[in-house]
């Protein structure tokens, strides 16, 4: 796990499910083929309403072109994060497009699963809320140990709730090397 | 934490405290459940499969095949050739595997949307753990048993061992008592619950349903409450055994099973009551199933497209409900009945109001068949029966009308009863079912 996470930001709001996330018609995708698997980060976050891709503004594109890869590597989100399906589908898309951590008010709860048990990115718990005081393109450090989000941009610093039970999943990258490491398995 | 050790426990503790050999369970600890059947299906039992393979390697063995049920149900009837792929995948992992619970697409065994025919097929079982890699898994905690959805790494990780970690789930309650309106279904009671907490009202919690005017309920609209428990954050949905739940489990074949009750001291986090006689139908407006709004202020909204179908709404029961209302009518819009199981599309031929068969009641008032998958509710590859196009506005008996989840991302979806669906198909604008029952 990287202890320090420095990127640019992208910013989303309340409720942002699955189906935004990832729409159903591209699960079809293999998950364990290489060129297939880019298509997950092309289309990832690929149904968010236009005007909500990237507050304040929206009409942020998410991933640019043709390209599988965002420019932006945390996202900023409100309340209930990844609601709606069990699709793992949806924290893969976000980690195959260089998303490394989430940040949100709150998350559903098979999102909140599938992104520790598969280690595909980091989800965090903000104190306040963040995406009304966060700007989309912000550069920003999320600092793993000391739970804080440092905004280089506006040189405010903000406190991230610690991840507490799930820490060592985290930590070991996922449910299975945790199993691993403690002999589970 | 003395005194919670002193108090009773819902239902939900005591299933996890059973699966986990514990006495006493108290929510918000983790815990290492007994899984007792895992249930897959196209979209993520491929993926499940390659996880589990990879993870365990040489050692990958499946913990006990006779858990393991699986139903390809989503992406059925394309021609989208990685969809079919994904069917395929299963089709020789149950071959190579030996697999006695697969379900194959193509053959006389296939059955269906999962968790209906999970019902019907005799998996819901009273007092035990079934966890599936759907979100909607939690319609079987109408039998009285723990459900509940989770990703492809926990459905791997359970096919090799049997085990998840899970939380244990504070619970609320939710208590509707009066008779039913005729005009009222399970799925205007859901609408309400969800216009009352909103979709993260349940996050991480038990919904318990429970009063006299759910016991009215026949079990597949005991399923409409409890699947839709995910619509609400919840973690799981669950009603108690009753008369009810037990002739139907007869029917299924299931006679052996352990029945759980709440204590009357059991904690909760909250509780709300309801009097069915006082409710109204309701929708949820785009583009959230917390959206509430009474039928009446979005009468006369126009439509493009009505749909009867999905794991809620494509239940013997809902289209009993379509078929009052469409008898000897004639639909104004486009109107899709999908069965949710192959069962429920024979019953639809088998059960007749006034001498005619559902099916030729749908066929006579314009409707168009579709065979049972879970077809539009969730878009689909773009040859998907029912799908949204841009600029359509749907009223539908589906789960979900996030912006994009029946097709089209410029597309409106209203979700309502299987009676004000059909209402509206007849008169082509939203409208009230009460205009059908004076």
């Amino acid at each position: 796990m990287e202890k320090k996470i420095t990127g640019k930001v992208y910013v989303l709001g309340d409720n942002v499910d699955t189906d935004q996330i990832i729409p159903a018609e591209y699960l079809v995708y293999s998950t364990s083929n290489p060129e297939e698997l880019k298509k997950y980060g092309h289309f990832a976050l690929s149904s968010v309403p236009v005007e909500k891709a990237g507050l304040p503004n929206g009409n942020v594109p998410f991933i640019k072109g043709d390209n599988y890869e965002s420019e932006f590597n945390v996202i900023v989100g409100g309340t209930n994060f990844g609601c709606g399906s069990s699709r793992e589908h949806a924290p893969l898309a976000m980690q195959v497009a260089g998303v490394k951590v989430v940040i949100a008010e709150s998350y559903a709860r098979i999102f909140f699963r599938n992104s520790v048990d598969g280690g595909f990115l980091i989800p965090y718990v903000c104190k306040e809320k963040l995406n009304d005081k966060i700007n989309t393109g912000d550069v920003i450090e999320v600092d793993v140990e000391a739970n804080q989000l440092i905004n280089h941009t506006d040189n405010k610093t903000w406190a991230l709730i610690p991840l507490g039970d799930v820490f060592e999943i985290v930590e070991a990258g996922g449910l299975f090397q945790y199993a691993r490491t403690s002999g589970m398995i | 934490m003395k005194e919670m050790l002193d108090m009773g426990m819902t239902i939900t503790e005591k299933i996890f405290a059973a699966s986990s050999k514990r006495e006493k369970v108290i929510p918000g600890e983790n815990l290492w459940l007994d899984v007792d059947v895992l249930m897959t299906h196209d979209v993520c039992g491929p993926p499940t499969f390659e996880i589990w393979k990879k993870e365990f390697g040489d050692k990958a063995k499946i913990w006990d095949k006779n858990k393991l049920v699986v139903f390809p149900d989503h992406y059925i009837f394309t021609k989208n050739e990685h969809a079919n792929r994904n069917v395929k995948i299963l089709r020789e992992f149950a071959a190579s595997y030996d697999l006695p619970n697969y379900y194959d697409a193509g053959t006389d065994r296939y059955k269906g949307v999962c968790h209906i025919a999970l019902a019907q097929e005799g998996y819901n079982i009273p007092g035990t753990v079934l966890i599936g890699t759907d979100s909607h898994t939690c319609t079987s905690g109408a039998f009285g048993m723990f459900s509940t959805g989770v990703g492809n790494t926990d459905a791997a990780f359970i096919l090799g061992t049997g085990k998840i970690w899970e939380k244990v789930p504070e619970s609320m309650k939710f208590t509707f008592t009066g008779t039913m309106p005729a005009y009222l279904t399970a799925k205007d009671l859901i609408l309400q619950i969800l216009g009352d907490i909103t979709t993260d009202g349940a996050t991480y919690r038990a919904m318990e349903f429970d009063g006299n005017a759910i016991g009215s309920l026949n079990m597949y609209e005991r399923m409409t409450l409890t699947n839709m428990a995910i619509e609400a954050g919840g973690m799981n949905g669950i009603i108690a055994v009753d008369g009810t739940t037990r002739k139907f489990l007869a029917e299924a074949g299931v006679t052996e099973y352990e029945i759980f009750n709440s204590d009357p001291d059991a904690i909760y986090h909250s509780k709300y009551s309801y009097d069915v006689s006082k409710l109204e139908p309701v929708v949820a407006k785009p583009h959230s199933p917390d959206n509430r709004d009474t039928v009446r202020n979005v009468a006369g909204t126009k439509i493009t497209k009505c749909y009867i179908g999905s794991c809620t709404g494509g239940k013997i029961t809902d289209f009993r409900y379509a078929a009052k209302v469409l008898l000897g009518e004639k639909v104004k819009v486009t109107t899709f009945i999908v069965p949710a199981s192959i069962t429920i599309a024979k019953q639809l031929e088998e059960e007749t109001i006034l001498g005619i068969s559902l099916k030729e009641i749908f066929q006579n008032a314009g409707c168009i068949i579709a065979e049972s998958s879970c077809a539009a509710c969730l878009g689909g590859p773009s040859d998907t029966i029912g799908r949204s196009v841009d600029g359509d506005v749907v009223i539908s008996t589906t789960n979900r009308n996030f912006p994009g989840r029946m097709g089209s991302k410029s597309s409106q979806v209203y979700l309502a009863s299987p009676l004000t669906v059909a209402a509206s198909a007849v008169k082509g604008v939203i409208t009230d079912p009460r205009e059908f029952f004076i």
